[in-house]
């Protein structure tokens, strides 16, 4: 199986690789928007601030390849930022344009006692089954983040609870997006990365 | 319902490239191997693992990054570096090779403008700073160089400040109570905690499971310790059962 690690300039890819490596796969890192087409899965991660993303993306054309792929069918994962990107915009740092793939908008935690980032180990309760949480229930995963999806019902696939209930995984079709880090979360995490390559 | 957990960190420190404090482990088969250590913290249910390099020769800087690249490619949990970060370059070549966070400590103190440029770089998440505390009078001073020199900064004062200059987490040490095992000083762990809407770790004295429980009910959200977790006087996952049957949300799961 080809899969490859979208790189556009946000911060290391270092983690996701060796996690990937760990569960038998050998990703590409690929730069090149006019190639991704030909991959059967891709992973869009992401750190940073959405803006900065979207502009990097778009700079590089990478935006539309993203889409395109989306539209092919084949199964791809966006984490973290990856997942927020996904939708169709953004309020953080102003109004920012998404990907526009699945539905919905990306909003701050409202104020509350609790700390922003939501950063640590939380759990995704699971609304729908799927096969990406196989051999995982609940599982406390690693989050950091200050922003959040709002999307459709029908769009999501787990919940997490932090003062307020929001969405953590989502599912469009062959798009999945996942807010915390795979990578960093340990066992659980790795499993998940595991059923995203059996799809 | 909220299973938000409170953060368990045990810290190796790490000279050259190899551990210093972890030689009483049992069962390893070399000691001073740092991607040993970290990967059985890692099975014992660490929540995230922190480095603190103190290497003092300059020409030894670099093995803290071949450190994290080897444990990052054996341990999937957040990993921190801390010691010796003075410019950005100092982060980039840690993150880029697996490493989440990093600790700042004397050179936020001595050039605040560092904090501002590693968060607006990196990401406030990506950027701790470290502050050790010792007691001077009724206040608490910020002490840099292991805590022999006074800065005469006022702790409370100078946690804001990094706060507003996007660091994304603080790690508080009390001096006065490092080395101890007489707990954490609570007092700075509660007012830091109330201060700033960042995360704290208290650091610094803790001697059993009590302590931690106590850290966290001062406000902290994570706790790090060193010795007691080198040298077994309490298991990870044994804290933690204590914590979850006190009430504190812990991830149980190893």
């Amino acid at each position: 199986m080809n899969l490859a690690i979208l790189n556009y300039n946000m911060g290391n890819l270092a983690s996701v690789i060796n996690a990937l490596r760990k569960v038998g796969v050998e990703a590409t890192i690929e730069k090149n928007p006019d190639n991704i087409l030909k991959y059967d899965k891709i992973i869009l991660p992401g750190v940073g601030a959405f803006g900065d993303a979207m502009e990097h993306l778009t700079d590089i054309g990478m935006d539309r390849a993203i889409v395109e792929f989306a539209n092919s069918g084949k199964y791809m994962l966006g984490i973290c930022l990856g997942m927020q990107l996904l939708f169709e915009q953004s309020e953080e740092f102003g109004e920012h344009k998404g990907l526009g793939i699945i539905s919905g908008e990306v909003r701050r935690f409202p104020k509350s006692e609790l700390k922003i980032p939501h950063m640590g180990w939380n759990r995704i309760d699971e609304v729908h089954q799927n096969s990406i949480f196989k051999g995982v229930s609940n599982p406390y995963l690693y989050f950091v983040h200050s922003y959040f999806v709002d999307t459709e019902e029908k769009n999501v696939l787990g919940k997490t609870d932090y003062g307020i209930e929001f969405v953590s995984s989502v599912q469009k079709e062959n798009i999945f997006g996942l807010q915390p880090h795979p990578e960093k979360s340990h066992e659980n995490g790795l499993k998940i990365l595991q059923n995203f390559i059996n799809l | 319902m909220n299973h938000f957990a409170k953060r368990i960190i045990p810290c190796l420190d790490v000279k050259d490239g190899r551990v210093v404090k972890g030689v009483n482990f049992v069962g390893l088969q070399d000691a001073g191997d740092p991607v040993e250590v970290a990967k059985r913290y890692n099975i014992e249910g660490a929540d995230e693992i922190t480095f603190l390099d103190i290497t003092a020769s300059n020409e030894n800087r670099d093995t803290i990054v071949e450190v994290v690249k080897s444990v990052a490619k054996e341990v999937f949990i957040p990993l921190t570096v801390g010691g010796g970060i003075r410019k950005l370059d100092d982060i980039y070549n840690l993150l880029n090779v697996g490493c989440d966070k990093v600790s700042i400590n004397s050179s936020a103190v001595k050039n605040p403008n560092f904090v501002n440029e590693a968060s607006k770089r990196f990401g406030s998440s990506t950027v701790v700073v470290a502050v050790d505390v010792k007691r001077v009078g009724d206040r608490h001073h910020v002490f840099i160089n292991g805590g022999r020199v006074d800065t005469g900064k006022d702790a409370v004062e100078w946690i804001k400040e990094v706060r507003d200059r996007g660091a994304g987490e603080i790690l508080l040490t009390s001096m006065d109570s490092d080395g101890t095992k007489n707990g954490f000083d609570l007092e700075i762990t509660k007012m830091a905690s109330e201060l700033v809407d960042i995360p704290i770790i208290a650091s610094g004295g803790a001697g059993n499971v009590e302590h931690i429980f106590d850290a966290f009910q001062s406000g902290a959200d994570a706790a790090l310790a060193a010795s007691i977790f080198h040298f077994r006087e309490i298991e990870i996952m044994e804290l933690k059962e204590y914590l979850d049957k006190r009430g504190i949300a812990v991830r149980l799961e190893k």
